[in-house]
């Protein structure tokens, strides 16, 4: 009992430490203005800017960047490799040559091409040597197909490799012994959860297993996504709409794929309803099917995260949105209790949002692969 | 002006969602506390679909 309780203690301490540290991770990159007016202003529109820009993808990977002394914008991290398919071909360049410039006045030449970033789009330029835009919209330019190695894809990629690493070395294990040791442990159980408790449940006994590989993979691979979004390192994957929208279509393809007769009759033929009516109904339930299931996969994982990462680093502001009024250390107290309990919900979030994506994929595939008796 | 009224309403229907859901949740587990681990999985599930959808309203409505 004893040791239960120093070790709850001792979690406590760690865990407010280190939930307290992202807040400081972020602290360095706004300017210390010391104005009593119109600075509340310029920190709002900061504020916006700067959360906006964390949500977005990025073609370098900068942990924080602060103003020296001598008023140059320092930034500590490394660029990315950018990638782009122009009208002359395939470019390869670090994006280091953007000087991490995002409003276009930076024009990288490349052969014949030019090129401009624009609010994180890499644009040609067609005409002229500026990138000239009205409203945003650039008017003498158009998109490049971008195949860089932006942060995102970068975080996908480290988490590939992890879950390859750590679940190989796992498996590798049962051919010596029939218990795991080392982390093998920890993966274990939570394998085992996801077949007992999600693929086999909902997909059935016959047909669990052709599943179970992609429902783990899919699991895992949100999960620790969701968390790395937690860290102070800047990364948002499962919060881009392109993320979400791969891991939704691929589900739509696994339980589309294996639909069997069963499921297309229910479909498009469905029994127990009057002749006349099933077209429209078959209409309805293909739309069911082939769009608003893999929609609502897609916005509950994109809109879940992504929110949550707007209400932490929103909380995160307070400490310099309500500088003036609370004082400095009401409102750095203020900001870091909420952010604290924020993140603590956003741990569970990331876990919850994982299990209910996987489940309902196992759900839907289960519903195509179904086979019963008819009544 | 109107963003705030429209998300004023998203976050009452998911609170009146959520609340039936935790009542009927509560009143469950009142009656048969050794179903408690499955009334709550059962529970956080549709919590989870309907915070989908008010968070999905929520992003259109931007």
């Amino acid at each position: 009992m004893k040791i239960v309780q120093k070790s709850i203690k001792f979690f406590t301490v760690l865990a407010i430490a280190l939930c307290s540290f992202h807040g400081f991770a972020s602290d360095s990159d706004k300017k210390n203005n010391d104005q009593n007016d119109g600075g509340v202003v310029d920190t709002k529109k900061e504020v916006e800017e700067y959360i906006l820009h964390h949500i977005q993808d990025s073609h370098d990977f900068n942990l924080f960047s602060y103003t020296n002394d001598a008023g140059e914008r320092k930034h500590f991290g490394f660029p990315l490799p950018v990638i782009v398919y122009t009208s002359e071909g395939l470019k390869t360049f670090m994006s280091s040559e953007f000087h991490h410039n995002d409003d276009g006045s930076v024009v990288v030449t490349k052969g014949d091409v030019k090129l401009a970033k624009l609010h994180g789009k890499i644009y040609e330029i067609e005409a002229g040597d500026e990138l000239e835009f009205v409203d945003h919209h650039p008017t003498n330019a158009h998109k490049v197909l971008d195949f860089s190695i932006t942060k995102s894809v970068m975080g996908v990629l480290l988490v590939g490799l992890l879950l390859l690493w750590w679940f190989s070395s796992l498996a590798r294990q049962y051919k010596k012994r029939q218990i795991p040791t080392g982390f093998g442990r920890v993966l274990e159980p939570l394998v085992i959860y996801v077949r007992d408790e999600i693929a086999r449940p909902n997909i059935g006994e016959k047909h669990y297993r052709r599943f179970t590989g992609y429902l783990m993979t899919v699991f895992f691979f949100i999960w620790i996504l969701n968390l790395l979004g937690l860290t102070p390192l800047g990364f948002n994957v499962t919060g881009q709409l392109a993320v979400t929208a791969c891991l939704a279509i691929f589900t739509l393809v696994v339980y589309t794929v294996s639909g069997n007769k069963h499921y297309w009759g229910h479909i498009l033929w469905m029994p127990g309803v009057p002749v006349l009516i099933r077209p429209v109904l078959a209409i309805i339930e293909l739309a069911g099917a082939l769009v608003i299931k893999p929609f609502s996969l897609l916005v509950r994982l994109f809109a879940n995260i992504s929110a949550g990462h707007i209400v932490v680093m929103s909380l995160i502001a307070i400490m310099f949105t309500l500088k003036q009024s609370l004082g400095v250390v009401g409102a750095t107290g203020l900001s870091l209790v909420l952010s604290f309990f924020i993140t603590l919900i956003e741990v569970l979030v990331a876990f919850l949002q994982a299990y209910i994506f996987t489940m309902l994929s196992a759900l839907f595939i289960g519903m195509a692969v179904e086979e019963h008796a008819h009544h | 002006m109107y963003n705030l009224i429209g998300a004023g309403l998203i976050v009452i229907g998911a609170g009146i969602g959520l609340g039936q859901i935790g009542g009927k949740a509560m009143e469950g587990i009142a009656r048969q506390p050794e179903a408690t681990g499955k009334i709550q999985t059962a529970m956080i599930i549709i919590a989870a679909l309907l915070e989908g959808l008010a968070f999905g309203a929520l992003f259109l409505g931007k």
